[in-house]
């Protein structure tokens, strides 16, 4: 069982997240900051789009040979000292995890940012078994005191503003002087350091996700700017690794080559501030680190998605620039998504990791305008596989009655040229006619969906094919 | 059936594989032992006083600073200069690093402790096993020489890099770590550091210091 999902519910999460103006006002930071800084790191590498070639084709090659590099990864993490947990599914992974803990003795874990560790639902497990997890990223922190799910996959609390922040700093850090000032959001960040520091200096436990692993040494990757990451695997006595399958890459080199495309694709920075390559617990030549290094590799529905279309989506390297880029999410946001993963990548996941039957909607909310894909680091064909997973719904008769019986509607036009340009002639027609008067409609039968939020254009008259073959004689003549 | 078993099943059912191709087992052999270059950003590819000064320029893109001397004996009044600049205490922690170790630091007040960090020290400065000109960042490798804790816990953290560790790319510092540990082998952390730590979770604005240092001061030794 993975983490409840509310994606079903879609339609009602996104009219509640349009009516809220604090979400909305959070909103308009995603869509100012991200994609230029992500243009402008574009534009000063040349290289970058030979990069993003690059960076497909060393995911594809690895799917392709996936077996083959586990063995070999496993084999290598063996030899530096370490453990290798497999997991089938989220409930495995966390029985995993919760027995390494208590083997340690944990009563506090620290945690690093990591999105499977989400979708598996590792923290409410932990709690219910008297361990506490302590998430350590600045964003994840604050999600967590207010027992919400992330809204994006690189700032978790990206639908916040300061002032939400500020109150659940001072819900929460009781010991704190109440008449401190917290009007800056610097101070916020002060305090949350402070806090977090004793955090780190007391857990038993510190887990961690992996960007990246790496077959050729048995190496794990974590890539931060704040440091919480580190500090959650260097001050422990155990650190755990959790990782889905897809996150291997072959060798150092191939590592490096994504490295260049994903803080570039993320926030726009050249490379993030801490790139960190962890191999083994501690060595006799160490003077800190963890004694013990586990890591649990999830599969969690990805090795069903290989072989099948949705294999292109194993690709993923988790930057955020589809969302970043996405209108959809730039309306809603990354809760109305309903589970873990939102926006364009959440859109073609989710379905596939917990059944198209409750994740529907998700690939349905689309403009399939294409900003995804053509920003996407490892050029997922998002939109193509959103189409999948409708033609999908609809195979499976997922699609609703009314949908189903407009599309057939359409089809038998559509299949029939002569027909369907007859049928349209005489509707924009008659509808030009209607509304000549006012120029638009506030109310047209079967299309009330439109009419009660905005107005009908009126047409001209003319439908758009004979005006293409008008235009298309005159350009010829 | 093992979960290890089931998955590995799994992959194999759904690649159409069973995992015994000889052709496969070549490739994936073949790639782990040549670890074939990819694409090169032409920008690192300079050298000498030119990759010395890229090296610097993307140091300070990253927000943090970086000075220059002309000899290890020079460093630790460099560093006692750093730290009085910005009214900050002659303190210091350090590992064992031979090269550290040579510098004369009874020539400084800087009082010196030893070892790795319980999180309450204010400065540490630690030896780079590299530079990266490309993006302006530093290799630190783990050890009782420079212990991780260095890179993360202190406010102010000082790195010392020799100019001629100073690559052009990230795949030239591999190559170093493959000659030094041997092919597949890897020290227990290797750290980049890209710039002192920071955080744009609270309404995307950047503050500096999160986690990690709140500065990151680097100087580079010319011999």
């Amino acid at each position: 069982m993975n983490v409840h999902s509310t994606s079903p519910e879609f339609k009602q999460n996104a009219a509640r997240a349009l009516n809220d103006s604090q979400l909305q006002k959070a909103l308009g930071n995603v869509k100012q900051g991200f994609i230029d800084k992500r243009r402008m790191a574009a534009d000063k590498l040349p290289e970058f789009e030979a990069l993003r070639d690059s960076a497909r084709d060393i995911k594809n090659h690895t799917l392709e040979h996936l077996d083959l590099y586990l063995e070999a990864y496993e084999e290598k993490v063996k030899a530096s000292g370490g453990h290798v947990h497999f997991a089938r599914d989220a409930a495995e992974a966390r029985d995993i995890i919760l027995t390494i803990c208590r083997e340690a003795g944990a009563k506090t874990v620290t945690k690093g940012k990591s999105m499977i560790s989400e979708e598996i639902g590792i923290n409410h497990h932990l709690e219910a078994h008297g361990i506490r997890p302590v998430e350590t990223d600045l964003g994840e922190y604050i999600i967590q005191l207010r027992n919400e799910l992330p809204s994006h996959i690189i700032a978790p609390a990206v639908h916040l503003n300061a002032t939400q922040v500020e109150e659940d700093f001072r819900r929460v850090h009781t010991h704190l002087d109440a008449k401190r000032d917290l009007s800056e959001p610097v101070q916020l960040l002060t305090e949350a350091r402070a806090v977090l520091r004793e955090r780190f200096l007391a857990a038993d436990v510190g887990i961690t996700g992996a960007n990246f692993l790496v077959a050729e040494t048995g190496t794990s990757i974590i890539v931060t700017n704040e440091g919480n990451g580190d500090l959650t695997q260097i001050l422990p006595k155990t650190h755990i690794v959790l990782a889905s399958l897809e996150k291997l890459v072959p060798t150092l080199e191939d590592v490096s080559q994504l490295l260049r495309v994903l803080a570039r694709s993320a926030t726009g920075q050249e490379l993030s501030v801490y790139t960190t390559f962890s191999t083994g617990p501690r060595r006799s030549t160490d003077a800190d680190g963890p004694e013990n290094y586990h890591v649990v590799l999830i599969d969690n529905g990805r090795s069903a998605m290989l072989g099948t279309s949705f294999e292109e989506m194993l690709r993923c390297i988790r930057c955020g620039a589809c969302m970043n880029h996405c209108p959809v999410y730039h309306a809603v946001g990354g809760h109305a998504y309903g589970w873990v993963y939102p926006g364009p990548m959440g859109a073609v996941l989710t379905p596939s990791l917990i059944g198209v039957d409750k994740a529907g909607h998700l690939p349905n909310a689309s403009t399939f305008c294409g900003r995804c894909e053509s920003v996407c680091p490892v050029r997922i064909p998002l939109p193509k596989l959103m189409r999948h997973w409708r033609e999908r719904e609809f195979e499976r008769h997922l699609t609703p009655a009314t949908v189903r019986s407009g599309l057939q509607f359409w089809g038998f036009f559509a299949k029939r040229p002569a027909l369907y340009r007859l049928a349209t002639r005489a509707a924009m027609g008659a509808l030009a006619l209607a509304g000549r008067q006012r120029g638009r409609f506030s109310w047209l039968p079967m299309a009330k969906g439109w009419t009660k939020y905005r107005d009908f254009p009126a047409p001209q008259g003319e439908t758009f094919q004979a005006r293409w073959k008008r235009e298309r004689k005159g350009a010829s003549a | 059936m093992s979960a290890r078993d089931e998955i590995f099943a799994n992959i194999r059912r759904s690649l159409g594989v069973n995992g015994s191709e000889k052709i496969r087992q070549q490739m994936v052999a073949d790639r782990l032992e040549r670890s074939p270059k990819g694409v090169i950003p032409q920008r690192g590819q300079v050298s000498g006083a030119e990759r010395l000064a890229l090296f610097k320029t993307m140091v300070e893109t990253s927000l943090a600073t970086v000075t220059e001397v002309s000899a290890p004996a020079e460093v630790p009044q460099s560093i006692a200069l750093f730290l009085r600049n910005h009214n900050l205490p002659a303190t210091l922690r350090m590992g064992d690093d031979p090269r550290l170790n040579a510098m004369p630091w009874s020539e400084t007040t800087l009082e010196i402790a030893q070892g790795p960090s319980e999180g309450r020290d204010l400065n540490a400065v630690s030896h780079a096993f590299g530079g990266i000109a490309e993006s302006g960042t530093l290799a630190m490798v783990s050890g009782h020489e420079n212990p991780s804790t260095l890179n993360f816990l202190p406010d102010n953290h000082i790195i010392v890099v020799s100019a001629k560790d100073i690559a052009s790319d990230y795949e030239a510092v591999w190559n170093r770590i493959r000659f030094a540990y041997g092919k597949g082998t890897m020290p227990r952390t290797v750290n980049w550091i890209t710039g002192p730590s920071r955080s744009g979770d609270i309404e995307q604005t950047l503050l500096l210091g999160a986690h990690g240092p709140r500065r990151l001061h680097v100087v580079v030794v010319r011999d």
